[in-house]
């Protein structure tokens, strides 16, 4: 009797350790990973950055050929930028336009119209890309780049370049389009988190719909907002296949975005594309790690200062909720 | 006396009129446009799908779906290899990647209401957001350049890696939807906490657990960018985890890569067998969920691809 007591009261003790240890493993593997994987990232690419030095961020020669390598990152940086600001320009305003329609519709229209756009997310990048290939890019020459290009192509030098439909512009169109899920799903979860008190203040003065929006959502949502942005443009710098397929990938200086209907080349795509071809050996397999590490970094940064922003919103409704 | 009261009402009244009916059409305009933004979308949403179905369709037969890819530009041969592989490289990332997120989900949930929760939380919901092709060169750099040869493990680590975080957010938000009383319960009767945590609480969680792994599959059954690097691609159908092998997003890839018509055609045949196993879990999970009443803002949170 006495022996049984004593052999669960010791056994109890370990069981229950192993198990908050195994549960905090599992946590802190994250955090491990990331870990890691800076080091990592920096560690087989770090021979680029002795190679080139500050050339790798500002250079834009690109050369893989042995004993003439170099090695410039430049326009596929630019590129990135580029594409992903364009994408945010059309898609920010789409998507919280999206978010204002389905955050104040009724119930049985927003349900279902919210369902679709986040079905818009499940789709993925490859079906977008092959889709952009073979259809959309049809639609887009013969009735925007053509239209754009003949009127605009002498005067603006954005629109010069003959288009082909494999360039920096419809690259970035995508790129819009699979933002939209993103940043609509996240606004729109802030508009709602905005307390009914302000609403109904705005409605008692006599606003209209439009005019509650301005004085009293959008104020108060600014920050929300914009951090739903952001992760909206920490996707698109990510987004790798759908660009690949339709950015045109053009390397060296001829990268450099210089008009819209030109081929660019994303840092995302430039390793989808010469990952494989890249030889440990050479500086070739550095150089594109050391693209995947600036890459990363971006990302990062992006997104935790989205997530402070979005978190900071979210956190305030539930402090309206407990009060 | 009574006149001149009338006349200000009228007068009032005019204006307005004047001031409200411009507002009103202003605010029409307004929910016209943002009506329409919903419109813009959706019309990419419904192209895509009515494009992959209408080709898609006619380029299935049973011999595509089950054969070798024929040489290349004859058209002939199918996806099987590519579909095996899928199947093969998702059960492998669920046998890494869910056990270490149900762990992490368990964590935060049961333990995590501390500083180290927190920033696991915080950046479990960064790692989330990862270009999906840092993981893959990530895995290429541990497992593919230390053994020297592509091998499934590879591409089955870089997938795990998308698959945890997911994983683990929704494992956390079902456990904490359990109630404090069941845990209570358990602890009352002696139960170790471990058992409590396993025996009660996650079988009171399980269909959101079970929600988060299938929307987790479904994401990753459409990740290429990471097999590249990690798995390659062929031909041929397994032959070993050891050697290189296809998937279906890495066979559209290749296919798009081509300039001959009937690779297109099989590009497509394959788009709409993925699309199909994609959507079919993400609106099966909806629809199970959303009939059933619950969660379904959980399950909303998880296809937009965000959390709070």
């Amino acid at each position: 009797m006495l022996k049984d007591q004593k052999r669960t009261r010791t056994s109890r003790i370990p069981s229950d350790k192993i198990f908050k240890i195994a549960a905090t493993v599992g946590g802190v593997y994250v955090l491990l990973i990331i870990g890691i994987m800076v080091f990592y990232l920096y560690a087989e690419s770090h021979e680029i950055w002795e190679h080139e030095g500050l050339d790798f961020l500002i250079g834009s020669e690109w050369n893989a050929v042995e004993g003439r390598e170099v090695f410039g990152a430049a326009p596929y940086v630019l590129g990135t930028l580029v594409t992903a600001s364009l994408a945010m320009a059309m898609g920010v305003p789409l998507s919280i336009g999206i978010a204002m329609f389905i955050s104040q519709a009724p119930k049985k229209i927003s349900t279902p119209l919210s369902l679709l756009v986040d079905l818009l997310a499940a789709v993925p990048s490859i079906i977008y890309g092959f889709w952009g290939l073979y259809v959309f890019r049809e639609y887009l020459i013969n009735w925007i780049e053509m239209p754009l290009h003949n009127t605009f192509g002498e005067s603006v030098w954005i629109f010069s370049s003959a288009p082909f439909g494999l360039d920096i512009f419809s690259a970035s169109i995508i790129l819009a389009i699979m933002i939209i899920p993103t940043i609509s799903a996240v606004s729109r979860e802030i508009m709602v988190a905005v307390p009914h008190q302000q609403k109904e203040a705005a409605y008692m003065l006599g606003a209209t719909k439009w005019e509650m929006f301005k004085l009293s959502i959008f104020p108060y949502a600014k920050t929300g907002l914009i951090g739903a942005a952001i992760l909206g443009l920490g996707r698109a710098v990510g987004e790798t296949m759908a660009v690949t397929m339709l950015i045109g990938n053009a390397t060296g200086p001829s990268a450099f975005p210089q008009t819209l209907f030109q081929p660019g080349q994303t840092m995302s795509s430039i390793i989808a594309n010469e990952f494989i071809e890249a030889s440990p050996a050479s500086l070739h397999l550095p150089a594109l790690i050391g693209i995947g590490l600036i890459l990363l970094l971006v990302a990062i940064c992006i997104n935790i200062v989205a997530h402070l922003l979005v978190s900071r919103m979210l956190k305030v409704k539930e402090g309206v909720v407990n009060a | 006396m009574m006149s001149s009261s009338n006349q200000k009402r009228a007068e009032y009244r005019t204006l307005f009129k004047q001031n409200v009916k411009g507002r009103l059409v202003v605010d029409k305009i307004v929910m016209g446009v943002v009506f329409g933004c919903v419109v813009v979308a959706l019309v990419p949403l419904g192209s895509i799908l009515l494009e992959v179905f209408k080709n898609g369709i006619s380029a299935l037969s049973i011999e595509f779906l089950t054969q070798t890819p024929g040489a290349i530009g004859s058209g002939e041969g199918g996806i099987g290899p590519a579909i095996q592989g899928s199947l093969i490289i998702i059960g492998m990332s669920s046998l890494i990647g869910v056990p270490i997120g149900i762990m992490s989900g368990i964590f935060l949930a049961e333990f995590g209401d501390n500083r180290l929760g927190r920033t696991i939380r915080f950046f479990n919901d960064v790692f989330m957001e990862f270009p999906s092709i840092i993981l893959g060169i990530f895995a290429f750099l541990t497992i593919v350049l230390i053994l020297g040869h592509f091998t499934l493990w590879a591409g089955a680590f870089a997938l795990s890696l998308i698959m945890f975080p997911i994983v683990a957010r929704t494992t956390e938000e079902s456990l904490k939807l359990v109630p404090l009383t069941y845990r209570e319960a358990g602890l009352a009767l002696g139960l170790k906490k471990w058992v409590v945590t396993f025996r009660i609480v996650i079988s009171a969680a399980k269909s959101g657990m079970l929600t988060g792994i299938l929307l987790a599959v479904a994401r990753i059954g459409g990740e290429t960018a990471p097999l590249i690097m990690t798995v390659l691609g062929s031909s041929q159908f397994f032959s070993g985890f050891d050697a290189p092998m296809d998937a279906l997003p890495l066979r559209i890839w290749r296919l798009s890569l081509l300039p001959y018509d009937s690779a297109q055609m099989q590009g497509w045949g394959a788009a709409v067998v993925l699309i199909v196993m994609i959507l079919a879990i993400n609106i099966g999970v909806r629809y199970y969920f959303s009939t059933k009443g619950k969660r379904s803002g959980l399950v909303s949170k998880i296809i937009g691809g965000k959390r709070k």
